[in-house]
């Protein structure tokens, strides 16, 4: 059973289309990154599925059932942008509140933040509870009654490189057991190792979804051969420039190395023409990153929708 | 049902927390025993008067008191939930909408139920303490009565006041027309009534005039108080429309209800088409 399946989904808000014809589905154990510029349809879609509204057009199901059913909401976390607690309450009142809201045993709550890092400030206001804290037992209260579905929304914002670590390594363990997790952030490179498949929304739409070596296929982004030379720098440029004459690329000196961007069909037969002339004395080979692919998709027009994207 | 419980559980917790219900339940106690000592000051007299006049003074001050205690309870239950950025966390859980507005009222509720009952409660055992050869079983009926539909008129303020709280989304805006209000039923309502029924000349329907006291929760609670001892004390201004009312005290406790129900029914269906 798929832990959530949308199948054409529209949605309109006061007849202005957010969300076009969007097909997606997540497996359970997968980590799906869902991106996207701001208004790019990234909440709607998280909301549709969490059951806060009904999908314009298109069929929904999440964990087998409805969106917003009681019963599959008790299997879901969220964990909202910018999440807020009560201040008069401590981090363990909360999140004995919210765990009976789920049905979920109050008796895991100490556990749950000490394994968020809250440990020492459980009996804390958390008006005294700095972003970091908060976004820390955010974490707690979506991970309540270990949830089939996970949804994260900018998980890392206020975390420092330890907790980030600490709450990747998390995610990975509860991927591994059996949950499916929708990951939303604006720091590609810091999800991109830790995500299993990418799903790209510009303007409600669903640019482009699949693993990330799939993504660089469809974008056919040229890959970039940094290659260093056993002599003359020039001698190897000059190789470079003939191999590759008439496809439009040009080598490029950059200290003391020499750089070309080639299309991923044109690498090997490069290499193949350039190793034998040992000229080469090193090359490494850099991918599109995921960010490098995200700006990729939502490419020149996707500027114009971006308004404060980061 | 546990998913209201939790709910009504927090309201209640943070009403003991913030202090709430001891402070409503010390100005109850307060003002009863003021009032049934020294009601009578103006006349000359001080010490307890009489279980009728007692109940009437309680009551002309609870008109007052209750809505505004009861609107300053709960204007912000749901628009405070949504400003402090915990209403879509909320709605994520499985908890329906009309369950967590449901909660809220039973919260609410308790605290105001809670704080008359000790307030009033006390006040009136230091009566029967202190006062002798107090009828106890009358002021005990008049209190009951008394704690009853304040406890009504109270759940009738604050469902008027999740109204509120669930069409606006700023707090202030929520916090204005609650007093608005407060203002209209309290003390415009009265005025109007009056003022229309100078100004028809006896053109209106003379049967209809009770008819429209009951379109206002306070006088409907303030004649359950005071027309349960008519002939002792005569009824005055708006509330002589009142007298001959056609219908009685079962009447008027139904209609007390319907000033709870109808409104939490209306903002439950309110609640339940806003966007989240």
């Amino acid at each position: 059973m798929n832990c959530f399946e949308l199948d054409e989904i529209s949605h309109s808000y006061d007849r202005e289309t957010v969300l076009k014809d969007v097909t997606l589905q997540l497996n359970p154990g997968e980590i799906l990154g869902l991106f996207g510029h701001n208004g790019a349809g990234k909440t709607t879609t998280i909301k549709l599925i969490l059951g806060l509204m009904k999908p314009s057009a298109g069929r929904l199901s999440v964990l087998g059932g409805e969106a917003g059913d009681p019963k599959v909401s008790q299997h879901i976390g969220y964990l909202p942008e910018n999440v807020m607690f009560y201040p008069q309450l401590t981090g363990r009142e909360i999140l004995a509140h919210f765990a009976r809201l789920k049905g979920a045993s109050p008796a895991q709550v100490p556990e749950l933040l000490a394994q968020v890092g809250l440990a020492d400030a459980m009996d804390a206001r958390t008006r005294t509870y700095s972003k970091g804290m908060r976004q820390r037992l955010g974490l707690a209260q979506a991970l309540l009654g270990k949830p089939r579905l996970l949804m994260l929304d900018e998980p890392t914002v206020g975390l420092d490189p330890v907790a980030t670590a600490d709450l990747y390594r998390l995610l990975r363990q509860l991927r591994d057991e059996g949950s499916g997790i929708v990951l939303c952030s604006h720091v590609l490179p810091g999800v991109e190792p830790y995500i299993d498949r990418a799903a790209i929304l510009t303007a409600g739409a669903l640019q482009a979804v699949g693993d990330l070596p799939s993504l660089r296929r469809q974008a056919n982004m040229p890959v970039t051969l940094d290659l260093t030379p056993t002599g003359d720098v020039s001698l190897l440029e000059d190789a470079v420039n003939t191999a590759i004459q008439g496809r439009g690329a040009m080598a490029r000196r950059q200290d003391g190395q020499v750089m070309v961007n080639v299309t991923p069909q044109e690498k090997m037969p490069l290499l193949q023409a350039l190793l034998p002339s040992g000229e080469v004395a090193d090359l490494s080979i850099h991918q599109p990153s995921l960010e490098d692919v995200y700006v990729h998709f939502i490419g020149a027009g996707g500027l114009a929708h971006r308004g404060g994207a980061q | 049902m546990n998913a209201v419980w939790t709910i009504a559980r927090k309201e209640l917790s943070d009403s003991l927390r913030n202090r709430w219900l001891v402070a409503i339940s010390l100005v109850f106690a307060t003002l009863a025993l003021g009032i049934a000592w020294f009601g009578a000051a103006a006349a000359g007299q001080v010490g307890y008067a009489s279980t009728p006049a007692t109940i009437a003074s309680l009551a002309s001050l609870g008109i007052f008191l209750i809505p505004l205690i009861a609107l300053l309870l709960a204007y912000d239950a749901i628009v405070g939930e949504e400003e402090g950025g915990t209403l879509l966390l909320l709605m994520t859980y499985p908890l329906s909408r009309s369950q967590l507005l449901l909660g809220k009222f039973l919260g609410h509720g308790l605290t105001l139920a809670l704080a008359t009952v000790i307030g009033f409660g006390v006040a009136g055992v230091a009566i029967v303490l202190l006062v002798e050869d107090v009828a106890i079983v009358s002021l005990a009926t008049a209190m009951g009565r008394f704690i009853g539909s304040t406890i009504l008129l109270g759940l009738g303020f604050i469902a008027l006041a999740y109204l509120i709280s669930v069409r606006v989304s700023e707090k202030p805006v929520a916090a204005g027309l609650a007093l608005a209000i407060w203002f209209f039923f309290v003390l415009i309502f009265d005025l109007l009534l009056l003022g229309g029924l100078v100004a028809s000349e006896g053109t209106l329907n003379p049967e209809l005039m009770p008819w429209l006291l009951m379109l206002n929760p306070t006088d409907i609670y303030r004649l359950l108080n005071i027309v349960a001892f008519s002939g002792s004390e005569p009824l005055s201004g708006v509330l002589s429309l009142g007298s001959d009312l056609p219908v009685g005290q079962a009447g008027l406790w139904l209609a007390l209800v319907m000033w709870c129900a109808l409104p939490l029914a209306a903002a439950l269906l309110l609640f339940r088409n806003r966007r989240i």
